[in-house]
C-alpha cells in the first residue's frame, strides 16, 4: 500500500471498523443543484460510515429507473463534475459548520471522467478530499493498463464490483487488485430493481464470505430497509443503500431530520 | 485521450477489441461474464463447418442471397459515373439487417441461450431479430424508443405479428440510444439465459467484429459480381450510409485493405450540422465511450451524450461503430454529412429513375453521390441497404 493510501479515509475506516458499515448513495444535484453539501452533512451527522456521491450521466446503463431519473433531474439542474468539485471544495475544512470527515466516494460513468481528464479528475479528488471512486464501465484490465498509476499517484481508491456470475478466479484477481473494499452486487441486476434477499442471494453471500478475501466487502443493490441491511451485514462488512435513499429524498426532503430518520430506519 | 493500447496499422480488430484507438469493452462487471463468454467462443463457433453450412444455407434459402448487383443506368447517366446498386433491400425483411441476426441467432443457440433481447431504431433490426426468433422458436424481446415506435409503426406491428414483445424505451430521447440502454439493462438483469443481438457494429468487443463478419457477405458478393460484370473486383468507390454502421462495415469489409477503393460513408446531418438537430457524428463528435466502446461520440463539453436528430430513425444515433471511427481518424474513409432534405430528394430521385424506393437511411448514401465530384469513368457501388416501404408515411408528406 502506498503512503497516500495509508492516509485514505476509507482504508483507515476499515482498519478500525469492520461490522455493519453503512454506505449511502445520493446523486449530486438532486433534488436541487446545491443540495450536495446539505445532504452530505446530513448523512455525516446521522452517522453514516461512507457517503457515495453520484456524478450524473445521460446514459447510466447499470442503474434502474430511480437513479436514472435522479441523474436526469440533476443534469437538467446543471450538475457537472466541475460543479461538483466546486461544491465540495471547502467541505473538509469548513470553518462555519462542522467539517466533513466522513469518507467520500464518487460514483459515475467513465465518459464524463474521460472528458474531464483522468489525471485532472484524480488531482481534483485529492484536492477536495474525495477518497475513492466507483466507475462501473471502466473495466478492470483497462484501468490497470492505463489509469492505475494515476489513481495511485493521487491516493484515490478505485472500488471494483463483483456479481453472482463473477468466477472465483476473477474474484481472486479483483481482490488482489483492490484497495479499500469490494462492492458485492447482490444479484444479477441494475440498481433499485431487487426486492428482499433471496435464498440464492444468501448462498452467494456465503460463498464469497468463505473465500476469506483480503479486502472487506460491502453489499449493494436491493438493500433498502433494516431487514436487508441486517442480512447483508451478517455476510459482509456492511451494505450500500442507493435507490431507497433517493426515493426518500424525493418524498421526505433533504433536512437533517429527514436524513436522520432514514438512516435510523436502516440501522435499527 | 491516452492511447497506449496497441497502435496498429491494419483495419482488423486487435486481440483486445481495438481498431486503432477505438473499440474495447467498456462494460460494467455485471456484463463481463456474458461478453467474455461471447468473446471466448465467437470465432470458434463461426469457424465451425456445421455453423458455416447452416449459416450459408439460411442466407441462400431464407434470406434470398446472393442479392443482385444492379447497374443503375438512368441514375448513372444522371450522376455522370457508372453506378451499381447492391440490392440489400431485396433481402427477406427488406434490409441487410437479417445477415447479422441469422448469424447471431446461430451463435446464441450454440451458447445455449433461450431468450433474445435486441434494440431497434427504424425497426428493421427489430423485425430481422423477431424473424429469426420465430424461425428458431426463441423468445424475443425488442426495445424501441417510444418516439421511434410512433414513426415506424408498421415495423412495430410486424414484430408483434412475428411473436416478439416490443417494449417502449421511455428514457432520454426515446430513440435508438435509449433503446440500446434498455436492452443492455435487460441483459444485466438476465445474464445467464439471454443473448443480446446488437444490430450494428457498435457495443463492446466482440460485437463490432462479429457483426462486421456477418455483414461482410455484402462485399464478398460485390467482389464476385463486379468481377463478372467489369473484369475487376474493385470499384473506385464503395458508398454506404452510417448510423452505427453495419451495412457500411459489411460493404467495406473486403475492401478495407484495397487502398484503390475509396470508402465513402454518408452520415445524417439532420436539419444541418450546425442547427443542433443533427446526427453527423464525425462532424460533431469527439472521442468518448458509449455502449461499451470507445468511439467518436456526440457529446457536451462535460461528456454527456447529446440527443441526435435525423429524419431517418436508423441513423439517429450519437456514435458510430469503432471501425468507422478508425476509418475516419486514419483518413481511410471519406465522410459526408447529408441533410434530411438532400436524403429525401435522393430517395424520390431513385424512385423515379430506377423504380426503387429506398429506405430513408439508404437515401443518405445516394445523396452522397451528388457531392463526390465523380468522373465519367468512375465505377461506384452503393450499398442499397434497405427498402423504403417503412418510410412511406414520411415520404408521403413531401409528395
Amino acid at each position: 500500500m502506498t503512503q497516500e493510501l495509508t492516509q485514505n479515509r476509507i482504508t483507515s475506516l476499515f482498519s478500525h471498523k469492520s461490522e455493519r458499515l453503512l454506505n449511502v448513495y445520493f446523486t449530486a444535484g438532486y433534488p436541487n443543484l446545491n443540495d450536495t453539501t446539505t445532504i452530505l452533512r446530513g448523512l455525516q451527522t446521522a452517522g453514516v460510515d461512507i457517503v457515495e456521491i453520484g456524478m450524473p450521466y445521460s446514459d447510466p446503463v447499470a442503474d434502474g429507473e430511480t437513479i436514472q431519473q435522479s441523474n436526469g433531474v440533476a443534469l437538467d439542474n446543471g450538475m457537472s463534475i466541475k460543479t461538483l468539485f466546486a461544491q465540495l471544495a471547502d467541505c473538509r475544512n469548513d470553518t462555519h459548520g462542522e467539517p466533513i470527515t466522513v469518507p467520500i466516494l464518487l460514483m459515475g460513468y467513465i465518459n464524463p471522467v474521460l472528458q474531464f481528464g483522468v489525471e485532472n479528475f484524480c488531482q481534483k479528488c485529492q484536492e477536495v478530499g474525495v477518497d475513492g471512486v466507483i466507475l462501473p464501465d471502466l473495466p478492470l484490465d483497462l484501468f490497470l493498463e492505463e489509469y492505475a498509476p494515476t489513481f495511485r499517484k493521487y491516493g484515490i481508491l478505485n472500488v471494483h464490483l463483483i456479481t453472482p456470475q463473477t468466477t472465483e478466479a476473477r474474484i481472486r484477481f479483483i481482490d488482489t487488485e483492490s484497495d479499500g473494499f469490494i462492492y458485492m452486487v447482490s444479484s444479477a441486476s441494475i440498481t433499485g430493481s431487487v426486492k428482499g434477499v433471496s435464498a440464492t442471494m444468501k448462498t452467494y453471500f456465503e460463498r464469497i464470505k468463505a473465500m476469506n478475501l483480503r479486502n472487506p466487502r460491502l453489499i449493494g443493490f436491493g438493500i433498502n430497509d433494516h431487514e436487508t441491511f441486517d442480512t447483508a451485514s451478517q455476510f459482509a462488512n456492511g451494505a450500500i443503500v442507493g435507490s431507497a435513499f433517493i426515493r426518500h429524498l424525493s418524498e421526505k426532503g433533504t433536512s437533517p431530520e429527514s436524513i436522520r430518520a432514514f438512516v435510523e430506519t436502516i440501522r435499527s | 485521450m491516452q492511447t497506449t493500447l496497441e497502435p496498429q496499422t491494419s483495419f482488423e480488430v486487435s486481440d483486445k477489441g481495438f481498431y486503432g484507438h477505438f473499440g474495447g469493452a467498456f462494460i460494467p462487471e455485471m456484463l463481463y461474464p456474458n461478453v467474455e463468454e461471447l468473446r471466448q467462443n465467437y470465432l470458434n463457433i463461426i469457424a465451425d463447418p456445421a455453423f458455416q453450412a447452416e449459416f450459408w444455407q439460411l442466407l441462400e434459402e431464407y434470406v434470398g442471397r446472393p442479392t443482385p448487383l444492379f447497374l443503375a443506368k438512368r441514375l448513372s447517366a444522371h450522376i455522370g459515373a457508372t453506378i451499381y446498386l447492391k440490392r440489400e433491400d431485396l433481402c427477406h425483411t427488406g434490409a441487410h439487417k437479417i445477415n447479422n441476426t441469422i448469424g447471431q441467432i446461430l451463435v446464441a443457440q450454440r451458447l445455449g441461450k433461450q431468450r433474445i433481447v435486441a434494440e431497434t431504431g427504424a425497426g428493421q433490426h427489430g423485425v430481422a431479430t423477431a424473424t429469426v426468433c420465430a424461425l428458431m422458436g426463441l423468445e424475443c424481446i425488442v426495445y424501441m424508443g417510444s418516439i421511434d415506435m410512433e414513426r415506424q409503426k408498421p415495423n412495430v406491428d410486424r414484430m408483434r405479428m412475428l411473436g416478439a414483445k416490443v417494449v417502449p424505451a421511455t428514457s432520454g430521447s426515446q430513440t435508438l440510444k435509449d433503446a440500446t440502454n434498455e436492452a443492455m439493462r435487460h441483459w444485466i438483469n438476465n445474464p445467464v439465459d439471454t443473448h443480446y443481438i446488437i444490430g450494428s457494429v457498435v457495443g463492446p468487443h466482440p460485437y463490432p467484429d462479429m457483426v462486421a463478419r456477418f455483414q461482410s457477405v455484402i462485399s464478398e458478393e460485390v467482389k464476385k459480381q463486379l468481377f463478372a460484370k467489369t473484369g475487376s473486383e474493385n470499384p473506385d468507390y464503395m458508398v454506404a450510409c452510417v448510423g452505427g454502421g453495419s451495412n457500411a462495415a459489411g460493404a467495406f469489409y473486403h475492401y478495407l485493405n484495397e487502398p484503390t477503393v475509396r470508402l465513402v460513408a454518408a452520415e445524417a446531418a439532420g436539419q444541418g450540422i450546425s442547427t443542433g438537430h443533427s446526427a453527423a457524428t464525425t462532424a460533431l463528435g469527439k472521442p468518448g465511450v458509449l455502449h461499451g466502446s470507445r468511439t467518436i461520440l456526440m457529446q457536451t463539453e462535460d461528456g454527456q451524450v447529446t440527443e441526435p436528430y435525423s429524419i431517418s430513425a436508423g441513423l439517429d444515433y450519437p456514435g458510430i461503430g469503432p471501425l468507422h471511427a478508425h476509418l475516419f481518424e486514419s483518413g481511410r474513409g471519406d465522410f459526408y454529412a447529408i441533410t434530411d432534405d438532400e436524403a429525401l430528394q435522393a430517395g424520390f430521385q431513385l424512385s423515379k429513375l430506377e423504380g426503387i424506393i429506398p429506405a430513408l437511411e439508404t437515401a443518405h448514401a445516394l445523396a452522397a453521390l451528388e457531392k463526390m465530384n465523380l468522373n465519367a469513368d468512375d465505377v461506384v457501388v452503393v450499398c442499397l441497404s434497405g427498402r423504403g416501404d417503412k418510410d412511406l408515411s414520411t415520404y408521403s408528406k413531401f409528395l
